[in-house]
C-alpha cells in the first residue's frame, strides 16, 4: 500500500517537474518568437511597399518625398543621413571612448574606478529625449557661435551628443576585452622597462583588438538605431549630403515623423515606415553579427 | 662611431624622461576624457534645472496639457507612464526570469540553446523603434488592441525582455555549484532546488536588472510614438476601480494614452520659448524618475552583495 502511494507520489513529482521545465522552455523560446515576429511583420508590410515601388527605384533614386503629390521613393537620402550622424558620433566616441577605457582599465586607481564607472553608466540611463532637448536647445546655439553657417537643425550637434552617449557602451565592452588580457603579458612588458602608456598601446590593445573592435561596432549599431536625438535636433529634411552643418533626416527620424501624423493602415505612408524599418533592421543586424563574431573571438585567444 | 659612456648615459636618461613625460600626458588626457562625460551629464542637469525649475509646481503635476504654456501640465503624461510601466513589468518580469532560469539551470548544450542565446544577444542590439514597428504591425493591426496602454506596455515589455533575461542569467551564474549540489544531495528535485535556493539567492541581482530595465522603459519614446500614442491627451484613462459590480475594471488597458517622454518631445518641438521651458520641467521630472530607479537598483545590488558572502 505504502509502495503504491510512493509510486503515485513519484510520478506526480515527475509530472510536475516536466510541466515546469516545459513552461520555462517556452518562456525562453518566446525570445525567438520575437525575432520571428520582427522579421515577419517587417517583411509582410514592406512587401506591399515593394509591390508598388521597384527595388531599383528604392536604391537608386536620390529623393525621398513620399508625401508629395509626385512622390519619389529613394532610400539613399535617409541612409546617408543615418550614416552621417553615425560617422560624427563615431569620430567623437572613438578617441574619447578608447582613452577613457585605457585610463579606467590601466591607470585609474581602484577607488577612482569604483566611483567613476557607475556615474559614467548613468550617461546611458538618461532618456534620449532629454539628450535631444539638450542637443537642440543647448549645444546647437553654442556651436552656432563658433560656426555661423550652422543651421538650427543640423547633423553635427546630435552626432556629437550621440557620440558621448555611446561612450559607456563602448567602454564597458572594450574594458572587458582589456581585462581578459592576462596580467603576465603586461608584467612582461613592464619588466622590459615599458611605461603604462607603451604597455597599453603596444601590448594590451593589440591583444584585445577584436574585443575593442566589437565594442565600437556595437556602438555604431546603437548610433544607427538612435531615434529621439536625431528626430529632435537633426531636422526633418531628407537630404542627400555629407555636410554636417545642414539639416538631415535619418531612417529612424522619418519613422517618427510619419507616426506622429496620421498614417492609416494600408496607405503608402504606412508602408513606407516599414520599408525604412526593414532597411534599418538589416543595417543594424549586419553590424550586430559582426560584433558578435568578433566578441566570440576574444575568448578563443587565451 | 662608438659613443662614450657618459654620452650614452645622458641619452638613455633623456629617452626615459621623454617616455615618462608622454605617460604623464596620457594620464591627464585620460582623466580629462573621462571628465567629458561627467561634465556633459552635469551641464545637462544644470541646464534642465535652470530652465525648468521655475515651471515646476503642484499645478504642473496636476494639470492636463493645454494650448497655453503657463496652464499646461503633465498629469495625463505621468499617469500614462505609470500605467504603461505596470503593463510592461507584469509582462516582462515573469517571462524574462523564467527564460533566464531555463537557460542557466535547465538548458542542455545543443543547437536549440545556441540559437536562443545568439537570438537574445541579437535582440538586445535591435533598435528600439523596430520594436515599435513590430508592435504596430502585431498588436495594433493584427490583434486589434488599438493604440492603447496595453499595446504600449507590451511593446516596451518586448524591448526590455532581453535585459531582464541577461540580468537573471548573470545573477544565477554567480551562485556557486556547491549550493546546488547540497540541495540535490538532500534529494531535492531540480525545481525544488531552483525554488528554494536559486531564486532566493539571485533575487538581488535580478531585481537590480529589472529596475534598470524598467528605468530604460520609462524613458523610451520611439516605440511608443510608433504605436501611435497621442501627443495631446486632456483626459485620464478609465479608473480601474468602480462603485458598481465587479468594482474592478480593465477598460483602461484599451484607452488611448500619452507618456512623459512624448509630452516632453511634443513641447521641445514647438517653436515658442515658453513651451520649451515646460519641456525642461518635464525633463526634470523624467530625470528624477530615472535617476531614482537607478539609485534604488545600485542600492539593492550593494545590499545584496554585502549580505551574501559565499
Amino acid at each position: 500500500m505504502i509502495k503504491v502511494i510512493e509510486m503515485a507520489h513519484n510520478s506526480y513529482r515527475k509530472l510536475k517537474e516536466k510541466t515546469i521545465e516545459t513552461a520555462l522552455f517556452l518562456s525562453a523560446l518566446s525570445s525567438v518568437l520575437i525575432t520571428i515576429g520582427i522579421v515577419v511583420v517587417l517583411s509582410y508590410e514592406s512587401f506591399g511597399f515593394f509591390k508598388e515601388i521597384s527595388l531599383r527605384e528604392f536604391f537608386t533614386e536620390t529623393q525621398w518625398t513620399p508625401l508629395f503629390a509626385e512622390p519619389k521613393f529613394g532610400i539613399l537620402p535617409l541612409v546617408s543621413g543615418t550614416l552621417l550622424t553615425t560617422a560624427i558620433a563615431l569620430i567623437v566616441a572613438l578617441p574619447l571612448g578608447l582613452t577613457v577605457t585605457v585610463y579606467l582599465s590601466e591607470y585609474a586607481p581602484h577607488k577612482v574606478r569604483e566611483v567613476i564607472k557607475p556615474i559614467l553608466e548613468l550617461l546611458a540611463a538618461v532618456p534620449t529625449v532629454v539628450y535631444g532637448y539638450f542637443a537642440l536647445l543647448f549645444l546647437t546655439p553654442i556651436l552656432q557661435k563658433f560656426i555661423p553657417d550652422l543651421s538650427g537643425f543640423n547633423a553635427l550637434s546630435p552626432g556629437i551628443i550621440m557620440g558621448i552617449m555611446i561612450i559607456p557602451y563602448v567602454s564597458s565592452v572594450s574594458e572587458d576585452a582589456m581585462k581578459a588580457v592576462p596580467m603576465h603579458i603586461r608584467e612582461g612588458s613592464y619588466a622590459m622597462g615599458a611605461t603604462k602608456l607603451q604597455t597599453a598601446f603596444k601590448v594590451v590593445i593589440p591583444s584585445a583588438f577584436s574585443g575593442i573592435a566589437a565594442a565600437f561596432i556595437i556602438g555604431i549599431s546603437r548610433a544607427i538605431g538612435e531615434t529621439m536625438v536625431v528626430a529632435i535636433a537633426a531636422g526633418g529634411m531628407p537630404n542627400l549630403t555629407a555636410n554636417p552643418l545642414e539639416p538631415v533626416q535619418t531612417l529612424t527620424a522619418y519613422i517618427v515623423q510619419v507616426s506622429l501624423g496620421d498614417a492609416p493602415h494600408g496607405t503608402v505612408e504606412y508602408k513606407t515606415i516599414f520599408a525604412a524599418g526593414i532597411t534599418l533592421f538589416f543595417m543594424t543586424l549586419g553590424f550586430n553579427i559582426l560584433g558578435f563574431w568578433l566578441r566570440k573571438r576574444i575568448r578563443e585567444v587565451y | 662611431m662608438q659613443k662614450s659612456k657618459p654620452e650614452l648615459q645622458t641619452e638613455i636618461k633623456k629617452r626615459i624622461a621623454v617616455t615618462k613625460f608622454w605617460d604623464k600626458v596620457f594620464l591627464i588626457t585620460g582623466l580629462l576624457s573621462t571628465l567629458v562625460g561627467l561634465v556633459l551629464l552635469f551641464t545637462l542637469m544644470a541646464d534642465l534645472f535652470v530652465n525648468g525649475f521655475p515651471r515646476l509646481s503642484y499645478k504642473f503635476l496636476t494639470s492636463f496639457p493645454s494650448r497655453f504654456p503657463e496652464e499646461a501640465g503633465i498629469l495625463s503624461a505621468w499617469v500614462g507612464s505609470f500605467l504603461v510601466l505596470l503593463v510592461t513589468a507584469l509582462a516582462s518580469i515573469p517571462l524574462g526570469i523564467a527564460a533566464g532560469i531555463y537557460l542557466e539551470e535547465y538548458a542542455r548544450k545543443n543547437w536549440l540553446t545556441d540559437i536562443i542565446e545568439i537570438n537574445i544577444a541579437n535582440l538586445a542590439g535591435v533598435p528600439s523603434i523596430v520594436y515599435g514597428l513590430l508592435a504596430l504591425g502585431l498588436f495594433v493591426n493584427f490583434f486589434k488592441f488599438g493604440e492603447s496602454i496595453l499595446t504600449g506596455g507590451l511593446a516596451l515589455a518586448l524591448l526590455i525582455l532581453p535585459m531582464v533575461i541577461m540580468a537573471t542569467r548573470e545573477a544565477i551564474r554567480a551562485i556557486p555549484n556547491s549550493i546546488r549540489e547540497a540541495s540535490y544531495a538532500l534529494g531535492a528535485t531540480k525545481w525544488q532546488t531552483v525554488q528554494s535556493h536559486i531564486i532566493p539567492y539571485s533575487t538581488g541581482g535580478i531585481l537590480t536588472g529589472v529596475i534598470i530595465g524598467l528605468s530604460r522603459a520609462i524613458g523610451e519614446t520611439a516605440p511608443i510614438i510608433t504605436v501611435g500614442a497621442l501627443t495631446f491627451i486632456a483626459f485620464l484613462p478609465t479608473s480601474p476601480f468602480s462603485s458598481e459590480f465587479p468594482f474592478i475594471s480593465f477598460k483602461w488597458l484599451l484607452d488611448p494614452f500619452t507618456v512623459m517622454p512624448i509630452q516632453m518631445f511634443n513641447w521641445v518641438s514647438r517653436p515658442q520659448h515658453e513651451f520649451q521651458l515646460n519641456a525642461a520641467a518635464a525633463g526634470i521630472v523624467l530625470m528624477i524618475m530615472t535617476l531614482l530607479m537607478n539609485g534604488v537598483a545600485i542600492y539593492i545590488r550593494y545590499r545584496f552583495r554585502r549580505k551574501i558572502k559565499w
